[in-house]
């Protein structure tokens, strides 16, 4: 029968300019070919050159950790009840018996205690999602702090950074929905949020809750957003974010042999996919490993959401917890206007939380703006080479962790046994003064780093050796770095800043400069005058040092 | 009745009346007094006052004055009853270390038999909450667990977190964790609200959701082990972050620097 069927395909293509398939696998390809076009994809794309450095493995992480999600969250749904319908609980967990609570609640409680591996496939999907949270603000901070967000990369970095917020937001709605005592506080917490919102927050809450808080809605309208939505604007925001890192090609960093040409490394198939198809099974094994030894969200132990209960130690999930913190210091101000209350101290909070992130997202732009540059850069810069840069994003994440502090400064009090009103003290002051340290000490350490090189590329590296001249003078021996290394530490382009357009035009009449253009000078020369980096060495200087002439 | 009453005016009249009414009284003191056991309770009583007292003319009366009536350096003791000085001693939070925001628990180095001393000393400055019985603070019923957490978490998770871990106040001040604390001690800190706490009198919660709420924490804090693992402290969303951070991303970058320094190196041939 085989036989026949061969015969009749190899007589229905005579005219195929393709040699009949080898074997079954080739035939089997070349079906999938005339339908889909795989070899010219397969010839474009599987030969792909990827630079390695373990920092580009960061954007790995995020993706693998988003798989395990989905797939994790997948198998919770098929046993998860997202309805605000009271029961009595039954079930096999002796603290909780007799207790009414809501359907969501119970069918987690059932998942922890009744699903097979349900306990386990809980604690991966949560702690796949803080890993994958923080994965991507590592990432995020790897693609600023190097510079690769610059030309073409600009509509790559906003993807990533919506991918970040989504994550975020979606985390929020999935601490939400299993109604126990803590995620019901986070709802609760959201909606004082909505209320403080001038003219629109009581509307606003009364149409998303569908009534009063708690109301019977909230989670199966959670539950949708939290499944759907935004899994789904996450997907396709990721297509495109790969989709773009393969039309861009990968940044690399500076080495011989490496222009903003080409792209040096190795190629897709095989040895990244082996490594990346390795990374993953790696990633997905020690989420795994964890899970099965760390609890996360023992909602068991919170018990059933009461809008009466609430428990200390009320934080959110990481991520948010900045949000936390700036509710947690800010002072409560009220005012009343009109017959209404401006509630202050949750407004301002709401409205600087959105800042924070939008700062770190625009940044590109405004670099863009301030240098003027309109051409393509895909070697990545060292992050001592853009000292404001650096520095900048050094006081982001100062800015970031002392809101952190200040969301757990309950925990800070109690297990370092200070006084909870002196750490919410130190927030307030830190919230505007260590950004502005930290931003100090990371420029000076960054042009401290930059002298450093100047002096290896001019001098070379100290060789620990002592020579006594005749004389008696002694000197330490410095040894001439490779023509690598040399060619690593002086690749870097120093951008000069930009200038004033001339004040006169060419009949000698003043010429308005304007506004921006004054600030946009100005910034510019903040960003690399004198005082933001040190030339580098020029070719002459190191002949001028090397040729004998000097006395090392 | 005529020979009673032409008697009445009798010189030792007074007396027979006196002797009489000396007998009734006696003879229904005799009837009605609680029986020896009770006559030695008191003498026992007496004695562990007196024992009681001495022991805190050395421990205590320095702050609290010599008959407890308090001093600018501690509060006065008439009427906080035994089971204040049972809990307070008992747990070794006094005598106080030092003043501070709070005094801690500490190791206690009283043994219970003069910790009842002292107590009864107190207890005899002025009526207080009195010491429990163990009938009183020992669940027998499996049910109290369930109602005792939802009593715990109305009344207690706000300060003490959900499994009793304890968590900050005001000013350095806290909500110490109850892991292992004994169950006649946390029904007195109940009945007497030591320190920071509210007190929880019969009158606002009845002695069974004490027992109650007793089954609660015991089981939380001591019976129970922990379905999902590493507590990480029973502390909520911020060590977990902690955790998630060190061990789960950490490892993952160690993990990717490991990968990207093995690989395959191009041969040169």
């Amino acid at each position: 029968m085989s036989s026949a069927s061969s015969t009749t395909s190899g007589a229905a293509k005579p005219a195929s300019t393709r040699a009949k398939p080898a074997n079954k696998w080739e035939a089997a390809a070349d079906w999938t070919d005339g339908r889909l076009g795989i070899y010219s994809l397969a010839k474009a794309n599987l030969r792909k050159i990827f630079p390695d450095h373990w920092s580009f493995m960061l954007g790995e992480i995020c993706l693998y950790t988003f798989v395990i999600i989905i797939l994790t969250g997948v198998y919770l749904t098929l046993f998860f009840k997202p309805s605000m319908a009271e029961v009595v609980y039954n079930g096999s967990y002796v603290p909780l018996k007799g207790i009414g609570m809501s359907e969501a609640y119970a069918s987690t409680v059932d998942i922890s205690f009744e699903v097979r591996g349900g306990l386990l496939i809980r604690q991966i999907h949560h702690w796949a999602a803080l890993v994958f949270v923080a994965a991507m603000l590592v990432h995020m901070m790897r693609v600023f702090f190097t510079g690769a967000f610059r030309k073409p990369r600009e509509i790559n970095w906003v993807f990533g950074f919506l991918l970040l917020v989504l994550g975020m937001f979606d985390g929020f709605f999935g601490y939400s929905l299993p109604d126990d005592l803590l995620s019901g506080t986070g709802i609760r917490f959201m909606e004082g949020a909505i209320l403080a919102v001038p003219l629109v927050g009581t509307y606003v809450q009364m149409f998303l809750f569908g009534g009063e808080f708690p109301g019977h809605d909230i989670v199966p309208r959670f539950f949708t957003i939290h499944v759907l939505l935004i899994p789904g604007i996450m997907l396709g925001l990721l297509v495109a974010h790969l989709i773009l890192v393969f039309y861009h090609k990968h940044t690399q960093w500076a080495g011989p042999g490496k222009t903003e040409k080409n792209v040096v490394g190795m190629p897709l198939m095989p040895v990244y996919m082996a490594k990346a198809g390795g990374f993953f099974f790696l990633v997905f094994g020690l989420i795994a490993a964890i899970s099965a030894i760390a609890t996360i969200n023992p909602i068991w132990a919170y018990g059933p959401y009461r809008p009466d209960q609430v428990s200390t130690d009320a934080q959110p999930d990481w991520y948010m917890g900045f949000s936390e913190g700036l509710i947690r210091v800010m002072p409560g101000w009220e005012v009343g206007l009109w017959g209404h209350t401006l509630n202050l101290g949750v407004f301002i909070p709401l409205m600087i939380f959105p800042l924070v992130l939008v700062s770190i997202a625009v940044y590109p732009f405004i670099e863009g703006w301030i240098t003027g540059d309109k051409r393509e850069h895909h070697i990545l810069d060292r992050p001592r080479n853009a000292p404001v840069r650096t520095a900048l994003g050094a006081a982001w994440i100062s800015l970031y962790l002392v809101l952190l502090v200040g969301g757990g400064n309950d925990l800070f009090a109690t297990h370092l046994h200070l006084s909870i009103n002196s750490i919410t003290y130190f927030v307030r002051v830190g919230f505007f003064a260590v950004p502005v340290i930290t931003f100090i000490i990371t420029k000076r350490w960054c042009l401290g780093l930059q002298r450093r090189d100047k002096e290896k590329v001019l001098h070379g590296r100290e060789t620990g050796v002592i020579k006594r001249l005749p004389h008696g003078e002694f000197v330490e021996v410095h040894a001439q770095l490779p023509q690598k290394d040399l060619y690593k530490l002086t690749a870097h382009e120093q951008i000069q800043p930009v200038e004033l357009p001339a004040q006169t035009d060419e009949n000698g009449v003043a010429a308005k400069s304007g506004l921006l253009n004054r600030t946009r000078a100005k910034l510019s020369r903040g960003f690399y005058g004198g005082g933001s980096q040190i030339p580098k060495p020029t070719s002459e200087e190191h002949h001028e040092i090397t040729s004998g002439h000097g006395h090392h | 009745m005529k020979k009673l009453s032409a008697r009445r005016r009798h010189p030792l009249a007074a007396l027979v009346v006196l002797l009489l009414a000396l007998a009734a009284t006696g003879g229904l003191y005799a009837a009605f007094a609680p029986a020896d056991k009770a006559q030695a309770d008191v003498a026992a009583q007496s004695l562990a006052i007196d024992e009681g007292k001495k022991l805190f003319a050395v421990g205590c009366s320095s702050c609290h004055g010599l008959n407890g009536q308090g001093s600018s350096d501690g509060p006065s003791l008439v009427g906080v009853g035994s089971a204040s000085v049972d809990f307070q001693v008992g747990t070794g939070r006094m005598p106080a270390q030092q003043p501070g925001a709070q005094v801690p628990r500490k190791k206690n180095i009283y043994s219970q038999a003069e910790i009842d001393q002292l107590a009864a000393f107190v207890a005899s400055l002025g009526p207080g909450p009195v010491t429990p019985t163990k009938e009183q603070y020992t669940s027998t019923n499996p049910d109290d667990i369930s109602k005792g957490g939802e009593l715990f978490r109305t009344n207690c998770a706000q300060c003490h977190n959900f499994a009793g871990q304890g968590g900050a106040l005001t000013k350095g001040k806290y909500a110490p964790a109850l892991e292992g604390v004994d169950a006649k001690h946390i029904y007195e800190a109940m009945q007497t609200g030591p320190q920071q706490m509210p007190s929880f009198p019969d009158t606002t919660m009845p002695e069974e959701q004490k027992k109650q709420i007793v089954a609660f924490v015991r089981h939380t804090t001591n019976d129970e082990p922990n379905p999902g693992g590493l507590t990480l402290g029973s502390l909520g969303p911020v060590t977990e972050g902690l955790f998630g951070w060190i061990f789960g991303l950490g490892t993952l970058i160690a993990v990717a620097i490991w990968v990207a320094a093995h690989t395959t190196k191009a041969k040169k041939s």
